[in-house]
């Protein structure tokens, strides 16, 4: 008993066997409730979380729902290879890569600029106000963000009149395959920008304010401040968020593009998500979905594991 | 010591305060058009386009309309039941997975935590999913917007890392009265943890409160079983074309802005309120879990 006890205390890796079920049983009558509490939680993660990364072999499959998994002819790479001859392929995956970096260009330097702007504001009610302001589309749902949105962008919608005085046409902006991507992209910033920004705010709280005051006695004007105390003092968070999102950049949603789009800007706007979401929900090609969802889901994992590492090796900061 | 302004910062300091207020604008006034609009005329706000700075004349016949909907009531119960039953389902959950995480002295921690970890970054994806809760009979049922988000992985490690970082010295005078880990955690761990627990706890209402893409792929059958959100889609985003071959339903743009305050407002009520949990569970994400 003992021995086996002292031996979890190591963390004795060595001995497999009867040996680890000793001490697990061990450890069970010391911490029962430890253990009964986990059950429930690994019954979620295994039912709800691992049987559906099992259940992806279907993507292997001709899966029929009347013969189940088991009962399925076998078709090796065949769903692949549909997808891939398909003009789905290109399209889902330019328009996916393409969005992610409007979204990225654009909107991951917003909520860093309005961050630069707030901590330069030495009003403290206009500060807090403006920034309770920022963050309040973010509390409106998504569905009704979208909502409003398609209101404003339509053709007598109050954003399309607003642009026509300065000469643009007068159509619904969301079914114009270039203007669609603008509204999807802006429309994303509009709703994160205050919320983004709290991440960078909370970074400057932070910074030694007399190097302000310093280096406005050396004669440094704010614009100079901002480049040598403020914007330096946000490098290593941005560069980690900034690795981060740019890992993210293929796992894009479905759900903004199912609340937006329409056929007629199917060229531009289908996304993979969207793309699986139609082919496997509404036209019921679980396979061949849930191969292209596979696809996507390799991908995903390779492109964090790689920022992942990138960041670990440069920026001295990792996620695991 | 206060420096005096040189001119150049005069107009720096104008530049600042005009974008933030610009920006600011630009996040408050779709609501206040949207606010204004509901309560406008139903025919002036028709042939309506520009911006509003006031209602149009003055109606309640969109809100009217919106309270006489069966639809946004069952919408709105519905709604209610799965906040309340899915985040106090959430919160059980989360709290008994941390517990067991944090403690440094169970066995499993190490292997269960990674087991977690790693359904961050692969999952079985849509279409697995879908046919997964098919298969468990739980397609057209309230449980499939409920059981599938028992937990959220994130959540779960935030509070993992808050319960880890409660001082032992707390729990040791416990441990000496012969208390048990349910002891320990209902007693000790979770009255010094309330304001993670508030944190965890409106994100996974307002979770609830704003999904609606599971139910669109849960429910397939069930219009009676609809959150108060898929309803919203049908009158602001999928019968946008439908109406319009309706034949003139002169209400149809009034129903829309009253629908959108009507379901908005709850949230916008507690928000100033719960503002600074938020910001507070933002800052508890960044750190690393």
């Amino acid at each position: 008993m003992t021995i086996a006890a002292s031996a979890t205390k190591k963390k004795g890796r060595s001995k497999a066997g009867p040996g680890l079920w000793k001490r697990l049983r061990v450890d069970y009558a010391k911490h029962k409730w430890i253990y009964w509490m986990m059950v429930p939680v690994m019954i979620y993660y295994i039912v709800f979380l691992y049987f559906p990364m099992a259940g992806q072999v279907i993507a292997f499959q001709d899966y029929r729902p009347a013969k189940g998994i088991l009962g399925s002819d076998w078709v090796g790479l065949e769903n692949f290879i549909d997808f891939f001859k398909s003009p789905f392929a290109f399209r889902t995956i330019r328009n996916t890569i393409m969005i992610s970096l409007f979204e990225i260009l654009v909107g991951f330097p917003a909520p860093i600029i309005l961050a630069l702007l707030l901590n330069e504001v030495r009003c403290k009610p206009f500060k807090s106000v403006a920034q309770t302001v920022s963050y309040l589309p973010h509390f409106v749902s998504l569905v009704v963000a979208c909502g409003i949105v398609v209101d404003f962008v339509a053709s007598d919608g109050l954003i399309t009149h607003f642009l026509s005085l300065f000469g643009f046409e007068t159509q619904n902006l969301l079914s114009n395959k270039v203007s669609y991507i603008v509204v999807y992209v802006l429309s994303g910033i509009w709703k994160n920008i205050g919320w983004g920004s709290i991440i960078y705010l909370a970074t400057l709280a932070g910074v030694d304010q007399s190097l302000y005051e310093a280096a406005a006695i050396d004669g440094a004007g704010r614009f100079q401040q901002i480049r040598h105390i403020t914007f330096p003092a946000l490098i290593p968070i941005i560069s980690i968020q900034l690795i981060m999102r740019i890992g993210q950049m293929m796992s894009m949603g479905a759900e903004k593009t199912i609340l937006l789009y329409s056929p007629v800007v199917f060229e531009t706007a289908d996304t993979i998500a969207s793309y699986v979401y139609r082919v496997g929900i509404q036209e019921q090609s679980y396979s061949l979905a849930t191969a292209v969802g596979m696809f996507n889901s390799v991908i995903n994992l390779s492109l964090v594991y790689f920022a992942n590492w990138f960041s670990r090796k440069y920026v001295k900061e990792s996620l695991w | 010591m206060k420096i005096k302004r040189t001119k150049g910062e005069v107009v720096f300091d104008a530049a600042v305060y005009v974008i933030i207020a610009l920006i600011s604008l630009a996040c408050l006034y779709p609501m206040l058009y949207v606010l204004f609009a509901s309560l406008s005329d139903p025919v002036e706000i028709m042939f309506h386009s520009g911006g509003l700075l006031w209602p149009l004349g003055f109606s309640l016949e969109g809100y009217k309309a919106v309270i006489e909907k069966p639809d946004v009531w069952s919408g709105y119960g519905n709604t209610l039941f799965y906040v309340i039953v899915g985040t106090v389902l959430n919160m059980v959950m989360t709290t008994i997975g941390a517990y067991a995480l944090s403690r440094r002295e169970f066995m499993l921690k190490k292997p269960l935590t990674m087991m977690i970890v790693f359904t961050m970054y692969f999952t079985g994806g849509t279409i697995p999913n879908f046919l997964l809760i098919r298969n468990l009979g739980l397609l057209d049922t309230r449980w499939a917007l409920i059981f599938p988000v028992a937990i959220g992985t994130w959540n779960l490690l935030v509070m993992r890392t808050a319960f880890a970082s409660v001082p032992a010295a707390l729990e040791e005078a416990a441990l000496i009265d012969g208390a048990n880990d349910l002891q320990i955690l209902t007693r000790v761990i979770l009255p010094v943890s309330k304001a993670t627990l508030a944190v965890i706890f409106l994100f996974y209402a307002v979770g609830h409160w704003n999904s609606w893409f599971n139910a669109l792929m849960y429910l397939p059958r069930s219009r009676d079983l609809f959150p108060l959100q898929l309803i919203l889609r049908e009158v602001l985003i999928s019968n946008a074309e439908v109406a319009a071959g309706d034949g003139v339903d002169f209400l149809g743009e009034s129903i829309k802005y009253a629908t959108i305050i009507v379901s908005t407002v709850p949230i916008l009520c507690i928000y100033p309120f719960v503002q600074k949990y938020f910001v507070k569970g933002v800052m508890m994400g960044s750190v690393k879990g």
